[in-house]
């Protein structure tokens, strides 16, 4: 028989056993009467024989190897029906737990699916990517073609894949529509292991200036504009204003930074692209693959070798520069990874806090039961048994709340990610899978054994007789220390989070008053690609442009327009090197300067101070002499003084001329309010976008956004110009906008996001704390009215109980908090290396926090001395 | 006046129920009879102990039992060995067996020794 059968067939069992020695009992007293005994004598001398029947059958039950399950079930049906009696303990218990697990069970699922989970692609550990470093500036965004072109031919260790990003208008089939796209050499699937699902991928000789227009499309794309037929291989589309024939069809959810509609070959780019041929032009992301035998430490000393040498066949773009793979899925998940713990660490204190109410209020109840346990201990019930179901009680308790908060988890786990400030790499994949459930249902069990094992130590081993004796008032100086113990680590934990949350909103207000350097409000801002392909010559393109801007003004709303290439706390950027002498500092000394193409406008849209000198104007232009403005912050580390107009700089992106310095302006926060004044280039720059040689200009028109200052709130104004712009560049479509207002608030996004998720998780902290401590001074008054009762009756007045057990809370408060606050300098320093422009945690965050907490604490402690100080003495004296 | 009864030697209660049921399908009651009769009345069976020891021996699936009639018309707890019984039976009869041969040798040699 099966241990299930046996534990299933009990009651049958226990019948047959009890048939059973009924008959051995039977045979051996007509066995004893047929030797001439009386019945009744047989019948008394054939049970001495056997012994005790109800121990016989107690060791024949052992030995069915059962036992533990029987236990195990009786205890729970007591577990349960003690639940019952107490439905409003439980419910809280089952509340508090449930909402402990489930926000820990959420982050998991986060971290589990975002940096545990190995990528998607086949042997994902062997996929790297390629950053490009400098000495001087850190790290540039990425390979230039020749660089990409040369690594790729010299790497032994790794199979080199680039690509970069792209878009247009994809204007048939189906109605004109902006896509994003992305430019890919032909190496890039075989590179991460991936195939289309229809189709094939780009051929090595379709991956050349003036092959075939190819394309392969995203399954989106397919479905939306292809209605998912396979008659969409072979099939034309015409994206760019160029046709191109469909030859595969993307694996569903393939992403490459985002995601990406039509996927081109990247020589086929515009072959007047000057940038293909530009060694300084580093538009390029590069992945790459190990090749089979070899690590990764072999890849990157291979790398530092070939970027020395190229670094000393040209060193004027490539010195001091060195080429280094990093684990693609580090790559991928950036820094999220510290916020995600961060989080995790918050939601795991939550959890502890209310693991340890929890223990409070079982700990209250056991010893209450103190008196029975002790009876149970005198009937013979083993300590271990006793011990087991104080566990197996706690751990229904864990299982349950578990089991709720894993529901909780599975609704709230989306929405959660939703409110992810930005995009959270990988947000896709994220869902619960066994992994997640496994740590649930461990978080369940460990919180249950946490708080099950203090009542659990209150099994009575010695002096049983005490307890007995003792009666039900008794309360061991243990229990109340243990009480103690609880409250003070309930506030110690809170004030951690508290003050956590305190620093995390002082910084935030700290970098919320930062002068981003530009009037933030009524401002707008856009992409706005110009299709460059039917546009032959470098005057179309910016009469096309003049054009745009001209429209853009007559739409009665906007003030002002501007043209330019990079937005102030959006991503991208262009850094450039630059230098006040004719002759060239050492390479890879040169200090570096954030340039920025506009229009004349751009001063008077942005809001930015003129501090000397002037603008662009309509005179700068092409043909007249090369002209920048410079910030504040050039003008003193190049010049040293505030009055640089006047004052030439070399920069050799523009040419061996230097260019004269017009004007001077504020400096702008580019990098975002928290991390711009830790950023490597601080200086700026400004040129005009109508000084851009014209070879140069298909580039830039297909990088440049259109920025708007508005008379109205300025996202109303968005239809109107959209309206007005249509047509005026081959269809093309505003796209990614923006308020400035929105930029500049999404660069503290993650530490907002932070605040308010360590706000709430203090809140419940407090919340969680202030219930603790109301019901430990609630029990632990409750086992001292008789004393209460009989300082009354010596004369003490109302007041003074309610200072005496005021005076005990304080005690408990006090020491949590000088716990907490060594603990929440610890944490204060791992915040601030985590989290970017953190303000290191000081007397003030303490000095408003802090009280807050005492004050809750001794509100929550105020309504059970009020209930002492209104014992009627007679009362409180008879129940002794 | 009965001989002194001696306790069991400690794990041999269970190779004795083997063999004594390896004779045949026999209930409880008989077995502790048998061994009774047949160990001529020294080695004291504790009728308490029995019962445990023949549960334990059909959960560890040595044994195996039926209700069957008794030859006066009751219905009991049969028992009969199983084959893994049987093996057990086998194998702890042969230990036992050494056993006994190696502690009569050394009897044997302290006794030559003194001569």
């Amino acid at each position: 028989m099966n241990w299930w059968k046996r534990l299933w067939r009990r009651t049958q069992m226990e019948a047959q056993l009890e048939k059973e020695l009924t008959f051995h009992l039977e045979q051996h007293t007509s066995h004893l009467v047929a030797h001439g005994i009386t019945p009744d004598e047989a019948r008394r001398q054939a049970r001495l024989a056997l012994g005790g029947p109800e121990q016989v059958k107690e060791k024949c039950r052992d030995a069915r190897g059962t036992r533990w399950l029987e236990d195990l079930l009786q205890d729970t049906r007591y577990a349960l029906r003690t639940f019952r009696q107490k439905p409003g303990f439980t419910l809280v218990a089952l509340l508090i737990l449930s909402l402990g697990i489930g926000a820990t069970t959420v982050m998991f699922a986060v971290i589990n699916s975002v940096l545990l989970r190995p990528l998607s692609y086949p042997e994902p550990d062997r996929l790297v990517t390629l950053r490009v470093v400098t000495e001087q500036i850190g790290e540039l965004w990425g390979f230039s073609n020749l660089d990409f072109g040369d690594a790729k031919r010299e790497s032994q260790t790794l199979a080199l894949a680039a690509w970069t990003y792209g878009g247009g208008t994809i204007s048939a089939p189906g109605e004109p529509e902006y896509v994003n796209g992305r430019e890919i050499s032909a190496e890039l699937f075989p590179t991460l292991g991936i195939s289309p699902v229809q189709g094939r991928a780009f051929r090595p000789d379709e991956d050349r200036p003036g092959a075939a227009a190819v394309a392969i499309i995203s399954y989106g794309l397919w479905q939306r504009d292809f209605g998912g037929e396979t008659g969409a291989i072979g099939r034309s589309l015409v994206y760019d204003g160029k046709p191109y024939t469909v030859v595969g069809i993307a694996p569903g959810g393939f992403q490459l930074d985002g995601e990406a509609d039509v996927f081109t070959p990247l020589e086929q780019r515009q072959t007047a692209d000057p940038r293909m041929q530009n060694r300084a032009a580093r538009f390029l992301r590069v992945m790459a693959r190990l090749r089979p035998g070899f690590a990764l430490a072999e890849a990157r000393a291979e790398l530092a070798l070939i970027a020395r040498h190229l670094a000393e066949e040209y060193p004027k773009s490539n010195a001091g520069l060195s080429m280094i793979p990093n684990p693609l899925q580090k790559e991928l998940v950036g820094d999220v990874g510290s916020t995600l713990w961060l989080l995790l660490c918050a939601v795991g204190l939550v959890l502890l806090i209310a693991c340890v109410n929890i223990a409070s209020l079982l700990l209250a109840r056991a010893v209450s039961r103190e008196r029975e346990l002790a009876m149970r201990v005198a009937l013979g019930a083993g300590r271990g048994r006793l011990a087991r179901q104080c566990f197996t009680e706690s751990a229904l308790l864990g299982l349950g709340g578990g089991a709720l908060g894993v529901v909780l988890a599975f609704v709230s786990v989306h929405p959660f990610v939703a409110f992810w400030p930005g995009s959270l790499p990988r947000a896709e994949e994220i869902h619960l899978d066994w992994r997640v459930l496994i740590f649930a249902v461990g978080a369940s069990l460990f919180s249950g054994l946490l708080f099950g094992l203090a009542p659990a130590l209150r099994v009575p081993v010695r002096g049983i007789d005490q307890t007995l004796r003792a009666g039900a008032r008794s309360i061991a100086g243990s229990s109340r220390r243990l009480h103690s113990g609880f409250v003070i680590s309930e506030i110690a934990l809170a004030v951690v989070l508290l003050v956590s949350a305190g620093m995390l909103g002082h910084t935030l207000l700290a970098l919320s008053s930062l002068d981003p350097g530009f009037n933030v409000h009524n401002v707008m801002a856009a992409r706005f690609a110009l299709s460059p392909t039917p546009l032959a010559n470098p005057e179309q393109v910016r009469t096309a442009w003049q054009d745009v801007l001209d429209r853009a003004r007559r739409v009665p709303e906007v003030d002002s327009v501007t043209l330019a290439d990079i937005i102030p706390m959006r991503e991208g950027q262009n850094s450039l090197p630059y230098w006040t002498t004719a002759t060239p500092p050492p390479p890879n000394q040169e200090p570096f300067a954030l340039a920025s193409c506009v229009t004349p406008d751009y001063l008077k849209v942005m809001g930015i101070p003129l501090r000397q000198g002037r603008f662009f104007n309509e005179h700068d232009r092409i043909g007249s002499e090369p002209v920048v403005v410079i910030d504040d912050n050039l003008a003193q580390h190049a010049f040293d003084t505030k009055d640089a107009v006047g004052k030439r700089i070399w920069i050799p992106a523009f040419g061996a001329t230097p260019v004269l310095v017009v004007g001077i302006v504020g400096h702008v926060r580019h990098w975002g309010l928290a991390t711009d004044d830790h950023s490597r280039v601080r200086d700026q720059m400004y040129y005009p976008f109508a000084q851009v040689p014209g070879p140069l200009l298909h580039f830039f028109s297909s990088i440049m956004s259109i920025a708007a200052r508005t008379t109205i709130p300025p996202l109303n104004v968005v239809e109107p110009l959209r309206a007005e712009l249509r047509g005026a560049a081959n269809d093309q479509a505003l796209y990614e906008v923006h308020t400035m207002e929105q930029l500049v608030s999404a660069s503290l996004a993650r530490q907002r996001f932070l605040l308010l998720l360590f706000g709430i998780f203090a809140g419940l902290a407090l919340l969680l704390a202030c219930i603790g401590i109301y019901g430990v001074l609630a029990y632990l008054t409750g086992q001292r009215v008789p004393e209460i009762g009989v300082r009354m009756t010596l004369g003490a007045k109302p007041l003074d109980v309610i200072q005496l057990v005021l005076g005990q809370s304080l005690v408990m408060i006090f020491v949590g908090v000088g716990v907490g606050t060594l603990a929440a300098l610890a944490a204060g320093r791992i915040l601030n290396r985590l989290v970017e422009g953190m303000r290191p945690a000081d007397i003030s965050t303490f000095a408003i926090t802090i009280p807050v907490l005492v004050i809750a604490a001794l509100l929550a402690s105020f309504v059970p001395a009020r209930r002492a100080s209104h014992v009627d003495p007679v009362t409180a004296l008879r129940q002794q | 006046m009965t001989p002194p009864k001696s306790d069991l030697p400690q794990g041999t209660l269970d190779l004795l129920i083997l063999k004594v049921i390896a004779l045949g399908p026999v209930h409880g009651y008989a077995i502790a009879q048998r061994l009774e009769q047949v160990s001529r009345g020294v080695v004291q069976v504790p009728e308490g102990s029995l019962y445990p020891a023949l549960h334990r021996l059909e959960n560890r699936g040595l044994l195996a039992a039926d209700w069957k009639e008794t030859e006066t018309g009751r219905e009991a707890k049969f028992y009969r060995l199983t084959r893994k019984g049987h093996k057990q039976l086998q194998t702890e009869t042969a230990d036992w067996q050494r056993l006994i041969d190696a502690i009569g040798l050394i009897l044997g040699m302290a006794d030559g020794g003194a001569r």
